[in-house]
């Protein structure tokens, strides 16, 4: 009998929980994902100043670092278990797109009639496929010349300008560099956003053809691209080896004082004005001018998976992301530079250490990032066959060159 | 008349029998665990084998294509290089983790003071994390800043080699710190093998004179044999497969890359990266038959070396 008592005690026990988890359920929860660290007080200020408005939809965001970020985002996408909301790129744009991956926003955006006047058609355009928007467009990026100020006024170096060449680069990175006391003029970084896909456009070359079914790593503009880096490594030894690069990171390297410049994203203000070492002896310039001036321009879209299970609530947060307060939180903070144009200069205004003004104003000489289907598969091969040239075991001509080859083997498959 | 009870006979008896009882229980506690093994390891590992002869496309879309990548394998520089790695890792990890653990057992074997603390101290590399292990060996090994070459440059004066980013000797730092990692699991199973010999064996070969080299190669190696083989079979199984130390130390455009990939790690790049999870299977089915191969042969020279009493 007692025992009976016993187990009806615990029946009741464990009904009482399961129906209060149950009650609890009944705020929506989101799990929003992101990649940068960096960018994550922003992300939750946002979320903070949305649940002010809406109460019953909690976010949570997840940061997962970018090395993991595409393999774990496609084995959930396999999964059907996709976050609610992530961040997504142009290299990867028109693989979630094309796979229905991701919700259209066309038909929300009229019914809604949402403000969409402030972002620039580039960026529309970038997340678009067959006319229809998939991405709330959340910011865009160019490259510029970061420099120490410090390590060239100790080798009497003018600092560099808005108007610099090639050479000009060169032979200040060539009488920066001080083997003795482990520095460098320039590190020359193995990376296609920051580094050499900017030299590419500056020597008049391209990475894929507009069609996107050709190469261009074969063309002889192209490999002068390339070159400019494989010889300040190799032929006017101003950076540091492949091999060093690899050891300690390059912006590692320029946090540490030990490499005076740095072709590096605008993403990198915000970084380095939180580090004490950077954030009174760096700048940055624009880049400087081969046979052309040639940046490259990206943005990243906020978007919501198609398998959703919150479509709705999904939605009234990404109207949100998007709205003229969110993109305000985004450049305020100093964070990134917004998609939405009325607020560019607020990001500026946070970075007066800075003179980020030169990303904005670079936008006129930019060039879009290069993408295709399967981006990641040749942008990998583009690193593999050209570590090879940058450890000096082959010559750029012969990587480039082999690079051409197996990436239209490629992207003949897609 | 026969009820039907009655026809099978005792039935009813044998489900209330001790015996049924015993091991009904015995199958309700290993199911759990039965469970598990069943759905994360023989079940992957059967797919993996379908696996192996499909195509992929994106998003977990596959079909068959038969041998298409075996024939993509057989002609893949990529494989070559990955299988040299994998086989001369295994082949200096395995001996250098064994005899080192070995030599080690048998000096904690002894009742000196504190041998707790050392058998401790030797065993902690094993539980700690391999992300942690990967990331603060990366550091010491750093060729400018790393804590080695700090010390060879201020005490030795000499100037250390890019431990990890030198295609020539990157491999060899792999194993060094494979092995160091490797000496406490060896050397805690080894341990309980030297604490199974009757000490009879010494105590009669000391009355005949026997000095320290001889009792221990005539009695402690070979009454070791069947411990030894045990542990050599586990540790070609797990060096064969190493992947976090590539993947931890080595970064995937380093100039060391070609020359430390291990069949996993190669595994790992096609199937993540590349998102060809067919052709990755056809990788680590051939990797399956290669241990496969060497488990029989280690299992078949088992008679000529390892006694058993």
């Amino acid at each position: 009998m007692a025992q009976r008592r016993l187990s009806v005690a615990i029946l009741v026990v464990c009904l009482t929980v399961l129906v209060s988890a149950v009650g609890q359920a009944a705020a929506t929860k989101l799990t929003y994902r992101i990649w940068d660290v960096n960018q994550q007080p922003a992300m939750k200020q946002i979320v903070t100043e949305f649940n002010k408005v809406h109460p019953e939809i909690e976010v949570e965001i997840e940061v997962t670092p970018y090395r993991q970020y595409w393999t774990s985002l496609e084995t959930a996408a396999a999964g059907k278990n996709l976050p609610d909301l992530f961040w997504l790129n142009a290299p990867n744009f028109l693989l979630y797109s094309t796979n229905g991956m991701v919700l259209p926003l066309d038909k929300r955006i009229a019914k809604d009639k949402y403000d969409m006047h402030g972002y620039p058609n580039s960026m529309l355009d970038l997340y678009s496929y067959k006319g229809i928007l998939y991405g709330m467009p959340k910011d865009f990026d160019t490259i510029g010349l970061w420099y120490n100020k410090e390590l060239f006024d100790s080798a009497k170096v003018p600092y560099p300008t808005n108007n610099w060449t090639w050479d000009d680069l060169i032979q200040a990175a060539i009488k920066l560099t001080d083997a003795k006391k482990g520095v460098w003029g320039i590190a020359a970084q193995l990376d296609d956003q920051s580094g050499f896909y900017n030299t590419i456009w500056q020597a008049g070359g391209y990475v894929i053809s507009d069609d996107r079914k050709t190469s261009g790593f074969a063309d002889p503009r192209t490999i002068e691209g390339l070159r400019f880096w494989t010889d300040l490594i190799h032929k006017y030894k101003a950076s540091p080896t492949q091999a060093q690069m690899t050891d300690t990171s390059p912006i590692a390297l320029f946090e540490a004082g030990r490499v005076a410049m740095l072709s590096d994203g605008a993403w990198n203000a915000i970084r380095f004005a939180e580090n004490d070492y950077t954030k009174k002896r760096v700048d940055v310039v624009s880049l400087p001018k081969g046979k052309q001036r040639g940046v490259t321009i990206h943005g990243l879209a906020n978007v919501i998976a198609a398998n959703t299970k919150h479509p709705e609530e999904a939605w009234t947060f990404l109207k949100f992301l998007g709205s003229p307060r969110a993109h305000e939180i985004q450049a305020a903070t100093g964070t990134v530079i917004p998609a939405w144009s009325e607020y560019q200069h607020l990001w500026v205004k946070a970075h007066p250490a800075f003179n980020v003004q030169i990303f904005i104003d670079q936008v006129k000489d930019s060039f879009p990032y290069p993408v295709s289907l399967y981006t990641n598969r040749w942008a990998q091969l583009s690193f593999d066959e050209l570590t090879r040239a940058w450890a000096g075991e082959v010559s750029i001509e012969e990587a480039a060159k082999t690079l051409a080859r197996k990436m239209n083997e490629l992207l003949a498959q897609e | 008349m026969r009820s039907a009870s009655d026809s099978v006979p005792g039935f009813r008896k044998v489900l209330r029998s001790r015996k049924y009882q015993g091991w009904l229980w015995g199958y309700i506690l290993i199911l759990p665990t039965v469970l598990g093994l069943g759905l994360f390891y023989l079940w992957p590992l059967v797919q993996s084998f379908y696996l192996a002869f499909t195509r992929w496309g994106a998003f977990g879309d596959y079909r068959w294509c038969g041998l298409q990548n075996f024939e993509r394998l057989v002609s893949d520089p990529k494989i070559v290089d990955a299988l040299r790695n994998s086989l001369v890792f295994t082949g200096l990890t395995v001996p250098l983790s064994i005899s080192l653990a070995t030599l080690i057992a048998v000096l904690l074997n002894a009742k000196i003071r504190g041998v707790s603390f050392y058998r401790v101290l030797y065993f902690l590399p094993v539980v700690t994390m391999p992300a942690a292990v990967g990331i603060v060996w990366r550091w010491l090994f750093n060729a400018d800043y790393g804590a080695i070459n700090y010390v060879l440059q201020k005490v030795f004066a000499i100037r250390g080699p890019s431990w990890l980013t030198d295609p020539k000797i990157a491999l060899y730092s792999l194993v060094a710190v494979a092995v160091w990692g490797a000496i406490g699991n060896n050397m805690i199973i080894i341990l309980s093998g030297l604490q199974n010999i009757p000490t009879v064996y010494y105590e009669a070969a000391d009355i005949d004179g026997a000095g320290v080299l001889t009792k221990f190669f005539r009695i402690t190696l070979p009454m070791l044999s069947p411990t030894l083989f045990f542990v050599s079979v586990t540790a070609i199984i797990g060096a064969l497969q190493m992947f976090e130390l590539v993947y931890m130390m080595i970064g995937i455009n380093s100039p060391a890359i070609r020359a430390t990939q291990t069949v996993v790690y190669l595994f790992y790049r096609e199937a993540f990266i590349n998102m060809n999870k067919g052709y990755a299977s056809a990788i680590i089915l051939v990797l399956f038959v290669i241990i496969l191969g060497l488990t029989f042969i280690q299992l078949r020279l088992q008679r000529r070396w390892v006694h058993y009493d």
